[in-house]
This record gives C-alpha cells, sequence and structure tokens, in this order.
C-alpha cells in the first residue's frame, strides 16, 4: 500500500473519526511523523483507536521489517542478528533504529563532539576550555573516586561532561 | 625489515620501560577507520575487499615517511598461520584478523610501536603501542598518523556520529584506550573484585592479556574505553590518566605493601616456589609460565627477589608463546613435544638444577 501523500510504503496506518464519520490514513513513515498529534490526545477519538494509533506509530515493526539500505543491501533485520552495518550510509538510514541502541552503548551520547578530518573543513581537534565550576567538579569526581563511590563518581562524570557540552554551544 | 627479524626482540609492549612500568605493562591507542564510497567489510564481495586492501596498503606505503620509520607490511591472506600467530602473541593485530580470511594485511613500524590492521573489522585499524603509562604520547602519534592518513584517504564521517563503523559501539571518535596492567598483589589478597566494579561503574571494560574473551592469564588485566561518543579524545585519556589508572595502581601498591609488611613469609614463598617450579619443571605449558613468571615478576618488583632482571622475565614471557617457540626451534612441535622444549628453553635461561 502507497502513502496518501507521497509515493513511499504506506507502514502507518491510522483512524480518524471526525464529526461522526470515520476515515482512514495510510501514510509513510516520514509523513506520519510530521502529521501533528499522533500519540496524543486530540478530538474525540476512542480510547481503543487511539491505542492502536500509538501502538502502531511507535513499534515501527513493520517499518523494521521493511528497513534496507538500497546502498549495500542490508536490512535492519540483518543488522540485528549480526551487529555490523554494511556500510556509511546505514547511520542515515537506520538513524530512527540505530538512535537509542548507540545511545544505550555510549552513556546517553547522541553526538559526536571529537576529532573532525581536516578535509571536512575542521582544523584539528576542538580545543575546551574548562572553567573553575568544571575543575570543581573534577576536584569532587576525584575524592568520589577516592572514597570508592562510584555510583557518585559516575553520576559527577557526567554533570562534567554536561558543562563541558554547555560550555562548547 | 620483515617478520622474521621480530622474533629475536622484545617488542614494544614488552620492552618494560615507561612510567610506573612495575604496574603498568603497556599503553594502548586504537583508532577505526573506514573509507568512505566502499562497503564495509561485512557486505564486502571478495572482489571489493581486495580493491579496498590494496587502495588502503598503497596509501600507507606512498606515505609510510610520514606515518613512522621503518615501516612494512604483511600480505595476511598468504602469510602462514605461525606467522599470523606470531604476530597476535606481540600484539600487532588481533586473533580475528589472524584467523580472518580473505584479503587482509597489516603494516608494522617504528619498532613495533605503531601498526595498522587493513580489513580488519573495519577497513583501518590504526594502533599505538608504548611501554608504560605513556597515553598522552600514544594519543600523540596516532593523530598524527591519522592525521597523514586522512590526507590520502577519504574517511567516513557524518555529523551528528562522527567517524563511522562497521560496529556502532565505535561510532564517533573510533578510539579504544587500553592499558595493560600487571595485578599480582590484588589477584592473591583477592581484592582484585575492586578492580572489577570500578571498571564497571565507570563503564569500562576488563579483558585478558590477548584482548576480547581472554582469559587474565598471568594476573595481566587490560582495562580499555567503551565510550566512543559524546566525548572528545582527550577527555577519554584524561580519564584513564587522572582518574582510573592511578586508583587501580593505588589499590595493587597497597595490596603490594600488605603482602610485603604482614605476610612476608606467603609472598616469598609464592615467590621462591614460582622460581622453583620454572627451575624444575620438565613439562610448562604457556599458561602455566605466565602464571609462574607474575609471580617472580612481583617478586623482582618488591625486592625479594636479587639478581633476575626485567628484561629475562619479559623475554621468557614472550618466548614460551606458542608461535615464538616454535619459530624458535624452526621446527612445528605439538603437546608434550612442545612443553618439553619449552621447559627445556625456560631451564636454560634461569639456571636450571
Ligand atoms: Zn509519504
Ligand atoms: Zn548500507
Amino acid at each position: 500500500m502507497k502513502c496518501d501523500n507521497c509515493n513511499n510504503l504506506a507502514t502507518v496506518h491510522l483512524t480518524e473519526i471526525k464529526g461522526g464519520k470515520k476515515l482512514e490514513k495510510h501514510l509513510c513513515e516520514q509523513c506520519a511523523s510530521q502529521l501533528e498529534g499522533i500519540g496524543s490526545v486530540k478530538g474525540h477519538q476512542p480510547i481503543n483507536e487511539l491505542l492502536t494509533n500509538f501502538v502502531m506509530a511507535h513499534s515501527g515493526i513493520a517499518r523494521e521489517q521493511t528497513l534496507q539500505c538500497e546502498n549495500c543491501g542490508i536490512t535492519w533485520a540483518e543488522f540485528r542478528q549480526g551487529g555490523l552495518l554494511g556500510c556509511e550510509h546505514d547511520y542515515k538510514v537506520f538513524e530512527r533504529e540505530l538512535s537509542p541502541l548507540i545511545q544505550r552503548a555510549h552513556e546517553g551520547a547522541t553526538h559526536h563532539v571529537g576529532k573532525v578530518p581536516t578535509r571536512r573543513g575542521a582544523v584539528g581537534v576542538p580545543v575546551k576550555r574548562r572553567g573553575p565550576d568544571i575543575e570543581r567538579l573534577r576536584g569532587e569526581l576525584a575524592r568520589a573516586v577516592e572514597a570508592e563511590d562510584y555510583e557518585r563518581a559516575a553520576k559527577l562524570r557526567d554533570q562534567i561532561r554536561q558543562a563541558e557540552a554547555n560550555e562548547t554551544k | 625489515m620483515k617478520l622474521s627479524d621480530l622474533t629475536s626482540r622484545a617488542g614494544e609492549w614488552l620492552r618494560g620501560e615507561g612510567p610506573m612500568s612495575e604496574i603498568v605493562i603497556s599503553s594502548r591507542i586504537r583508532l577505526a577507520r573506514n573509507i568512505s564510497g566502499y562497503h564495509f567489510l561485512s557486505r564486502c564481495t571478495r572482489a571489493q575487499r581486495t580493491t579496498i586492501e590494496q587502495k588502503v596498503r598503497n596509501a600507507i606505503l606512498a606515505n609510510a615517511g610520514k606515518i613512522t620509520e621503518q615501516l612494512f607490511y604483511v600480505n595476511l591472506a598468504d602469510a602462514p598461520e605461525i606467522d599470523r600467530q606470531l604476530l597476535v602473541e606481540r600484539h600487532l593485530i588481533s586473533k580475528p584478523h589472524a584467523n580472518a580470511e580473505g584479503s587482509r594485511g597489516v603494516a608494522i613500524g617504528g619498532d613495533e610501536s605503531v601498526s595498522i590492521m587493513v580489513n580488519e573489522e573495519d577497513h583501518l585499524r590504526i594502533q599505538v603501542l608504548r611501554s608504560g603509562l605513556q597515553l598522552e604520547e600514544a594519543w600523540e602519534q596516532i593523530n598524527a598518523i591519522d592525521d597523514a592518513l586522512e590526507s590520502v584517504l577519504d574517511f567516513a564521517f557524518q555529523p551528528p556520529f562522527g567517524y563511522l563503523t562497521a560496529c556502532p559501539t565505535n561510532v564517533g571518535t573510533g578510539i579504544r584506550v587500553s592499558v595493560m596492567l600487571h595485578l599480582p598483589a590484588l589477584k592473591l589478597t583477592g581484592e582484585i573484585e575492586k578492580v572489577f566494579r570500578a571498571a564497571k561503574d565507570l563503564r569500562l571494560a576488563v579483558r585478558g592479556l590477548y584482548g576480547e574473551g581472554t582469559e587474565a592469564t598471568g594476573d595481566f588485566y587490560q582495562i580499555s574505553n567503551q565510550t566512543t561518543l559524546g566525548k572528545v579524545e582527550e577527555e577519554i585519556i584524561q580519564d584513564f590518566k587522572q582518574v582510573v589508572i592511578p586508583k587501580i595502581i593505588d589499590y595493587e601498591h597497597h595490596a603490594r605493601r600488605t603482602l610485603l609488611n604482614e605476610r612476608t613469609m606467603a609472598l616469598d614463598d609464592r615467590v621462591f616456589r614460582a622460581l622453583g617450579i620454572l627451575r624444575s619443571a620438565r613439562l610448562l605449558t604457556s599458561d602455566e609460565v605466565l602464571q609462574q613468571l607474575s609471580h617472580i615478576r612481583m617478586g623482582v618488583n618488591l625486592g625479594r627477589l636479587k639478581g633476575i632482571e626485567m628484561r629475562l622475565l619479559n623475554e621468557l614471557l614472550l618466548m614460551s608463546q606458542p608461535a615464538h617457540l616454535q619459530k624458535m626451534l624452526s621446527r612445528k612441535v605439538e603437546g608434550d613435544a612442545r612443553r618439553s622444549a619449552r621447559a627445556e628453553f625456560v631451564r636454560s635461561r634461569l639456571g636450571s638444577i
């Protein structure tokens, strides 16, 4: 089935009740995500439809089965099985599915902040200035580690990272 | 410089020098890189794999002078198994790289302080190895090598994820910082769990002597970062240098002092028993050599054992590994014959009874 708005595969199926009339919508993931109010309480939708819509829009089950990189041919399912991506484009193609995995693997991080290849327009590694606040946190971190309070140390380290991220913004 | 010259030398990671070398054996930094416009290796045909290998090899060899001195390239697809095993034992390639199939290789240089694996899990795995605790020096060097390669190869890089790697667990910086520690006292006092706990809380991995999936034989532990995204390379390195490693070194020092002051006899017994075994045994496995050498090394570090040089212990450690032993003997030996040859070699170097 094709998307009502474009030619992509429709994976999100919505039922809306408007003025006592039942409207069906079939959308692709992109168009659906642009539609406001999916999963939010709007109008007088019956609760079961609301739930169905919500589940459909967020499960991505249909999407995951068909998701494939045109460049290397790998499907999302194949990646889940093997654990290795097939080409650089997969980070774009699977971005939505990959992001939560990446966050989990990298302590919640979503963005690269380190070295950038100079041929991509950057000059070397970005230099960071650490303010007194970060210095203080670093001191606390050292003490927490000294006291073998690693839970606190991990938290402090996150705070330091957060503060550093804010500084560079 | 070629492969056969390696056997007779110590190798960077066992030089036994550098800061904190009584506990920190070596510091290693590795960068994962892929070339833009080519599939990652798991989706490559044999031909594509070969194309990538040639492209990377040519780029490395054409820029050898900018990378490091005395660079040479080993074509692993053609190399006999014993040579590949030898490189694993010297920490110049990974086990999976040794045992894989298809076009792949490794460039080695700078007295084995530099190795660049071609077509491992990523197109390039650049590695810099230094003895002792020398992470900043290692970073400086690998950063320059990365720059040199980047000037001739277009690395896959795209915001927001940074350097794109075959496995998303390496994405971002693509950096893996590892420090090899020798922690015999923590093992003996039963406090090694402290290290595991600290590492786990700080999101670090603890592995054995030869990396992933290997036992911590001989009380060697490799500590490495797992998070590669959302932090600047220097931060990851500073975390190690200022927080993680000093703490573990403290633990080990403390455990060594405890052994020295409160359990002197038990300590000496361990050390001299180990020496006795290596000087007398007629059959030795490489694991047993590692374990006994660990106790002897501790005895030397703590001044309980005089007249044995660290250099000799490092030589024994390396030469008693299967591939090194067979290279030295210039023949293939297995089973009891190999264990016997190993014991004979160890006795000859330590002075037998
Ligand atoms: Zn659409
Ligand atoms: Zn792909």
